[in-house]
């Protein structure tokens, strides 16, 4: 049976190609759409975690109210005992410090005078600290442009485009101007040991890295950091864990009277990224609905025509006594073989277009340039095995039911009337 | 009738000339009591020893420095303690600002925004050590009000710049009507928002003028207590040598 329905689609073309152009244009588009929201979403939730939220995040609570102010005088402070007691009642995941901090960075010219300055932002984290995973997980050395990666106290790494804005090349000596977490005036000398592109504009206007330890004693907060980082150990966040251990790690200090006392977030919970991610789950949802009603319009549409075209075939089918709602049964099989087809075909051009978009992205670096968000520079699709079903859920039900809707005339033809109607 | 209306457009002529002369007289003498103000906060030379209380979230800081000033163009600040800042050291020429670390051995100079960094952590930035020119010089004053202030009879005047580019463009002053010192001041930007506010306390007399010893900044865009300014010790018109305003002081 399906193999005449097959044979009747292949021969007749004026039956089968418009619907399966339709089919296939919707899913192909559907398919892209798909696999390009989903990129971006991912790569901004693993840039956010990568470069600023961690899986899940641990701050004192004045700090967490006022995080955009980098407040390291609210630090957390005996944070080596903190981890210790994270590391023993999480070991699903990697814990890690991070301060941040702003200040004023000053290359020398050969007399020792001010040669360059300007603001920038500093991320200290556990360089030399292998189990900490940091470099792995900031892309660090597959990211450097010039010169090499810190591997000893008192060196810096700077983003490349702060760098080629400071005119300061590897080797150079650079100086940090700031205060430390009490305020107290700090210069310190570092020696640039080369740049890096982190991917972020905001990350790549003027950052700057250095070691955890060379931030603690330069800003004073020995054995204290702005932030501890947690990471679940396969690299994959999972909102319903993180939201379990950020419960039950904030139960224990939910009635202490410190006012400096330990809160986590997870990662969705920072930078507005629930909202935000919600919003683009929502507006693929309606986005895909939208296309299946759009596309059943216009199937519905053809299939009026096709119908209108098939009348007499209908009529005489109905004549030699095949009943309604086989003929009906068999045009469903058929519209069900022909959104097969078309979904096949769109399904293909769809991860074709989604591996280029993958490979090459859209660089967008210069419309978020002044950001003050984490967003990836290139946005990217990604080929996941879901695209390669996703496309038949429209094509098929938009094929099916515009089929329907047509297919329903079959029933109001009347046995008596055919042999006028077909002028026999 | 004629009559009548002449006589009411004399009237009124009248009125808005007194009005003037009136508004013109009170600002004379607001600019005379900014004068009086000048006159006791100015001096050709000034040498400061001062401590700074800065109040922290989780401590409170003490730095203690000692500042050498001539004219309102120049002015050199070395700092004592605590053993972090000591020997560091400010350096103001006219509109440029240097500061000199002994740990690094190096000298920055500050520009443009960055002037308006909180120095050492205080409600005060460098852009507000540097603005120390004479208020009858950029501010244009006009008395609003009469009130005790602290059981102190002050007038509150209000001075608008009129010059461009200053930090505040608006200054709320409640003036000791005595001594002619300010008592407390509210700093505002150009939108009208309160920025800064300062008390002035322990006024002493020194030689020939009346200057107040303690000083509160406090940052109104900040949490906490503000910035205690207290002066150990102070001394007016005084020999400086030259060389104290020059960048070679940095590095000695």
């Amino acid at each position: 049976m399906i193999r005449f329905i097959i044979k009747g689609i292949v021969r007749d073309k004026s039956k089968s190609l418009i619907p399966i152009a339709v089919i296939s244009v919707g899913v192909m588009v559907t398919v892209l759409m798909f696999g390009f929201l989903k990129g971006v979403f991912s790569d901004v939730i693993n840039q956010n975690a990568r470069l600023d939220t961690g899986h899940v995040k641990i701050m004192t609570k004045p700090y967490a109210e006022n995080k955009e102010q980098l407040p390291n005088d609210l630090a957390l402070l005996d944070i080596r005992e903190l981890i210790d007691s994270l590391n023993q009642n999480f070991p699903e995941m990697i814990w890690t410090p991070r301060i941040k901090f702003g200040g004023i960075m000053d290359v020398p010219d050969n007399f020792g005078n001010t040669k360059s300055q300007g603001p920038g932002m500093g991320l200290a984290l556990a360089l030399f600290d292998k189990d900490s995973k940091e470099l792995e997980r900031l892309k660090l050395s597959e990211s450097v442009e010039k010169g090499s990666l810190p591997n000893k106290k008192g060196q810096i790494l700077l983003s490349d485009n702060y760098a080629n804005k400071l005119n300061i090349n590897p080797g150079e000596t650079i100086t940090f101007f700031g205060s430390t977490m009490e305020g107290s005036m700090v210069f310190q000398n570092y020696e640039m040991s080369g740049t890096v592109r982190f991917g972020s504009p905001l990350m790549d206007k003027s950052t700057f890295i250095i070691d955890i330890l060379d931030a603690q004693i330069m800003l004073d907060m020995n054995n204290g950091s702005g932030e501890i980082l947690g990471y679940f150990k396969n690299n994959k966040y999972d909102d319903k864990r993180a939201l379990t251990i950020a419960k039950k790690f904030n139960s224990k200090y939910i009635s202490s009277s410190d006012e400096y006392a330990p809160v986590m977030v997870t990662l969705k919970d920072q930078n507005d990224l629930r909202a935000s991610l919600e919003m683009g789950d929502a507006f693929s949802g309606v986005f895909l609905f939208v296309f299946i009603i759009a596309m059943s319009l216009v199937l519905w549409n053809t299939g009026l025509i096709g119908g209108l075209r098939r009348y007499n075939e209908f009529g005489i089918r109905l004549a030699i006594g095949e009943s309604k709602s086989n003929i009906f049964r068999i045009l469903l099989v058929e519209a069900s073989v022909i959104g097969i087809i078309g979904s096949l075909i769109g399904t293909s051009l769809g991860i074709l277009f989604c591996y280029y978009l993958q490979e090459v992205g859209i660089d967008i670096s210069k419309d978020i340039a002044n950001s003050t968000i984490i967003m990836p520079s290139v946005m990217r699709a990604y080929v996941t095995s879901d695209l390669f079903y996703i496309g038949f859920i429209p094509g098929l039900f938009s094929m099916l039911f515009g089929t329907a809707l047509s297919g329903r005339g079959i029933y109001k033809r009347e046995t008596a009337r055919l042999f006028k109607e077909l002028e026999v | 009738m004629d009559f009548m209306k002449k006589r009411h457009i004399i009237n009124f002529l009248s009125f808005l000339m007194s009005f003037h002369l009136f508004a013109q007289k009170s600002s004379e003498q607001a600019l005379k009591i900014i004068e009086k103000i000048d006159k006791n906060m100015f001096a050709k030379t000034q040498v400061v020893t001062s401590e700074m209380v800065v109040y922290g979230k989780r401590k409170k800081r003490i730095i203690k420095s000692r500042g050498y000033s001539k004219g309102v163009e120049n002015n050199y600040t070395e700092y004592l303690f605590p053993e972090r800042e000591k020997g560091t050291k400010m350096l103001k020429l006219g509109n440029r600002l240097w500061i000199y670390s002994p740990y690094t051995d190096r000298t920055i100079q500050l520009s443009g925004h960055l002037l308006r960094q909180s120095v050492m952590g205080s409600d005060l930035s460098y852009e507000d050590m540097m603005e120390e020119r004479k208020l009858s010089e950029i501010y244009t004053a006009n008395i609003i009000g009469n009130e005790v202030y602290n059981e102190v009879e002050v007038w509150v005047m209000e001075l608008i710049a009129k010059v461009e580019g200053l930090a505040y463009h608006k200054r709320t002053i409640w003036i000791d009507k005595n001594k002619y010192v300010p008592l407390k001041e509210n700093l505002f930007a150009k939108s009208g928002t309160l920025l800064k506010s300062t008390t002035f306390s322990d006024v002493k007399r020194i030689d020939s003028r009346w200057f107040p010893m303690k000083m509160n900044y406090k940052d109104v865009l900040k949490s906490g207590n503000g910035t205690d300014f207290i002066i150990l010790d102070i001394s007016f018109d005084t020999q400086i040598p030259d060389n104290y305003f020059s960048k070679n002081i940095l590095k000695r």
